[in-house]
């Protein structure tokens, strides 16, 4: 029964001589009683147990690489959403919501769902028919190894940083919630990584996504139901976030609508127009993201049928459109339940306000407190507040946006289903790891190693080449996620690199799948001119800082819609770039687009299915709930 | 997924089923034993009926997808 005791009470046996093993010695939000630590053990256990199980079925590359291509429809639709659903997604949106509202939802439904279903229906035929392995590899099929290899040294690149900025967010989650060790979490969820990707290869991975997926929604799903219940449901909540406004406990602004404040960059919070959310987030960020970023696009390549992989993204349409019930939800919550321990109303504040607020390790007065007084000047902070984080005493402890999810489960959750809550971020964290090293892994060896270190090597060489890269890609997360902890925000840093590279190659994939005069030279100046202009552009606003203005068309906007602009600029001059040069030079016969550009490829004749199997079907029910949610909280 | 050995389902029955039987107890112990953990709405005994739905769903699938079953 030991485990069976509320936290308050917990016994101290084991979870003491585990936590004095690992240094729990920082100050934290949570402390978990013996069961929560069994929750999150069984987890582990678990994931290594379906490595060890899915050993003997990744012998051939194509087992290794591509889970033998025999996953159902619902298991890709489910992996192809849980790769992208890291501890960033639910950490940092959920921040982002308590910060700019329901805004932060057009990341989950005009920033995906548009991208998702023209994946499915549009771009999927091509990427299965021709059989390729990857991205890159449909690029060296269209364009030839040069753009192949652009592509696949960037996307390396910025699957590793993406690794090691995940690694990082959920070591900084343990830290905050448990007192964790940043390196003992990174650590021992990156060996676990490591073990069941390079075990199992692809189909471990995506196992493990499917199981992360239900475990996400089964930990985080009980903080909104919760919080509903305690604030009197949507309507309740609104009302009390409209009474903290009026009260000044909560900055102005309109947190319950999508798209009313978007008429003027100055409207709203973000400071982004509506022309930067569709065509930038709806069409530049998604579109490259969701359409060729080989982290999602790998997991629907690995569907049994083409039904299969046109049907998955729809599938993953749906429970993309219901995430921000797990993530945008809590954030909006938190601006109205979230207390501190002394009954007042909680605050949250930016990371760098609370790391300038930081108390002296004796725990009375502050480190700086000038520092710390300008920043909360320009915070909504109340000024009672204010004086008693200043007075460095007291039960008033500043936390950051980044806090909102764990802070609220640690207000709901009793034991055990704080552990699956716990769990839940860890298992978030893990599947997008999970999803940059499988990524990782099969475009180094096919894309980087294959081409240009060892081209005729046996399938045998090539597998083992692949499980000692998924080993070095989590080695080399490891060193970027302790390369970005002295960056200033991670959310704007992941966007930034959405940009870099991905954009551009969706210029390139769109121009080589759609249009047949597209050459191969065209293909490889405009995927590198279109990457430079995206580096060149954010290199300036760093420089000077007032060139945002023509970045992002107006001077009032700020970093989101840098971002959004910047995308857009890098996409548009990949593809004039790649009509300019095309049209210099010599189109490949049509003959040998076969299986890679529209209109000159004959696509297999599918089945006839029952209408509820039909994708077409499904597509049309997804189209109608991305628009009725959209007219809903218009 | 059911040619190539244990399905996916299966394992996520397995799991769900342990964590489904681990807090509805921890909720039962605290029905019996009339203490609560220090959170807001412990009255409405959430471990109680989310561990009950998901020691359900656990068995469901775990029954459903056990290995060596056919559908």
């Amino acid at each position: 029964m030991l485990g069976l005791v509320p936290t308050a009470f917990a016994a101290q046996g084991l979870h003491s001589a585990i936590a004095a093993a690992l240094a729990f010695s920082a100050p934290s939000l949570a402390h978990l009683s013996t069961l929560d630590i069994a929750v999150i053990a069984i987890y582990f256990v678990m994931v290594i147990w379906i490595g060890f199980y899915l050993k003997s079925k990744a012998n051939t590359s194509e087992e290794f690489f591509m889970a033998g291509r025999e996953m159902t429809a619902w298991i890709a639709g489910l992996s192809f959403v849980s790769a992208n659903l890291g501890s960033l997604e639910l950490m940092g949106w959920a921040g982002s919501a308590y910060q700019y509202g329901i805004l932060a939802a057009h990341w989950y439904w005009i920033g995906a769902i548009p991208a998702m279903l023209f994946l499915g229906m549009v771009m999927m035929p091509f990427y299965y028919v021709c059989k390729t392995h990857s991205v890159p590899g449909y690029l060296k099929l269209r364009f030839g190894e040069g753009s192949s290899i652009v592509a696949a040294f960037s996307f390396a690149f910025m699957t590793v940083l993406m690794s090691g900025v995940n690694m990082f967010a959920m070591a900084e989650v343990m830290k905050v919630v448990l007192g964790w060790d940043l390196s003992f979490s990174i650590i021992v969820s990156s060996l676990a990584v490591a073990a069941y990707v390079a075990l199992g290869g692809l189909r471990s991975a995506i196992f493990n996504e499917v199981l992360q997926f239900v475990l996400i929604w089964g930990g985080a799903l009980l903080v909104p139901i919760l919080g509903l219940i305690e604030t009197g449901g949507w309507n309740g909540l609104k009302a009390r976030i409209a009474h903290n406004i009026a009260t000044g406990v909560v900055a102005p602004g309109d947190y319950t609508h999508m798209w009313r404040s978007m008429g003027h960059f100055a409207d709203n919070p973000m400071g982004i127009h509506w022309t930067g959310i569709v065509f930038g987030l709806g069409f530049a960020i998604s579109f490259g993201y969701w359409t060729t970023d080989f982290l999602v696009v790998q997991r629907v390549l690995a569907a049994n049928s083409l039904r299969s992989a046109r049907m998955a993204p729809v599938i993953g349409s749906f429970f993309k459109m219901a995430v921000p019930f797990i993530v945008i939800l809590p954030g909006l919550l938190g601006l109205v339940v979230l207390q501190n321990a002394n009954g007042s109303h909680m605050q949250l504040v930016g990371e760098n306000v609370v790391k300038d607020c930081a108390r002296l390790s004796s725990g009375t007065g502050l480190a700086t407190p000038s520092v710390c007084s300008a920043d909360l000047a320009t915070t909504s902070v109340l000024p009672e507040t204010q004086k008693a984080v200043l007075s460095g005493t007291g039960d008033v402890q500043l936390h950051s946006y980044n806090e909102v999810l764990p802070l609220m489960l640690v207000r709901y959750c009793s034991p055990g289903l704080l552990g699956l809550g716990i769990t839940a971020l860890i298992a978030g964290f893990m599947s997008g790891m999970a999803g940059n090293v499988s990524a990782f892994s099969a475009v180094w060896t096919y894309d980087i190693y294959r081409p240009l270190i060892n081209r005729k090597a046996s399938d045998e060489h090539y597998v083992a080449i692949g499980r000692w890269a998924t080993i070095l890609g989590v080695v080399i997360s490891i060193g970027a996620a302790y390369m970005v902890m002295n960056a200033a925000g991670i959310m704007d840093y992941v966007q930034a690199l959405f940009s870099f590279f991905i954009s551009p190659l969706l210029g390139a994939v769109l121009m080589g799948m759609f249009w047949k005069r597209a050459t191969k030279a065209g293909g490889f100046w405009g995927l590198l001119i279109g990457t430079l202009t995206s580096i060149g552009l954010w290199a300036w606003v760093k420089a000077d800082p007032h060139a945002l203005r023509y970045v992002a068309l107006s001077p009032d906007a700020k970093d989101m819609a840098e971002n959004m602009y910047r995308a857009l600029w890098s996409v548009s001059v990949c593809v004039i770039v790649i009509f300019v040069v095309s049209m210099f030079g010599k189109a490949r016969p049509v003959e040998e687009l076969n299986g890679l550009v529209y209109g000159a490829t004959k696509l297999p004749e599918e089945e006839p299915v029952p209408f509820y199997k039909n994708e077409y079907f499904w597509l049309v029910i997804a189209i109608v709930f991305f628009l009725a949610l959209n007219i809903y909280f218009w | 997924m059911h040619n190539s050995g244990i399905s996916i389902w299966f394992f996520i029955g397995v799991l769900l089923t342990i964590y489904g039987a681990m807090i509805l107890g921890y909720g039962v112990f605290e029905l019996i034993t009339h203490t609560t953990a220090n959170v807001v709405l412990a009255n409405l005994h959430a471990p109680v009926w989310w561990g009950a739905i998901m020691l359900a769903l656990g068995l469901f699938y775990g029954v459903r997808f056990r290995p060596g079953h056919e559908d």
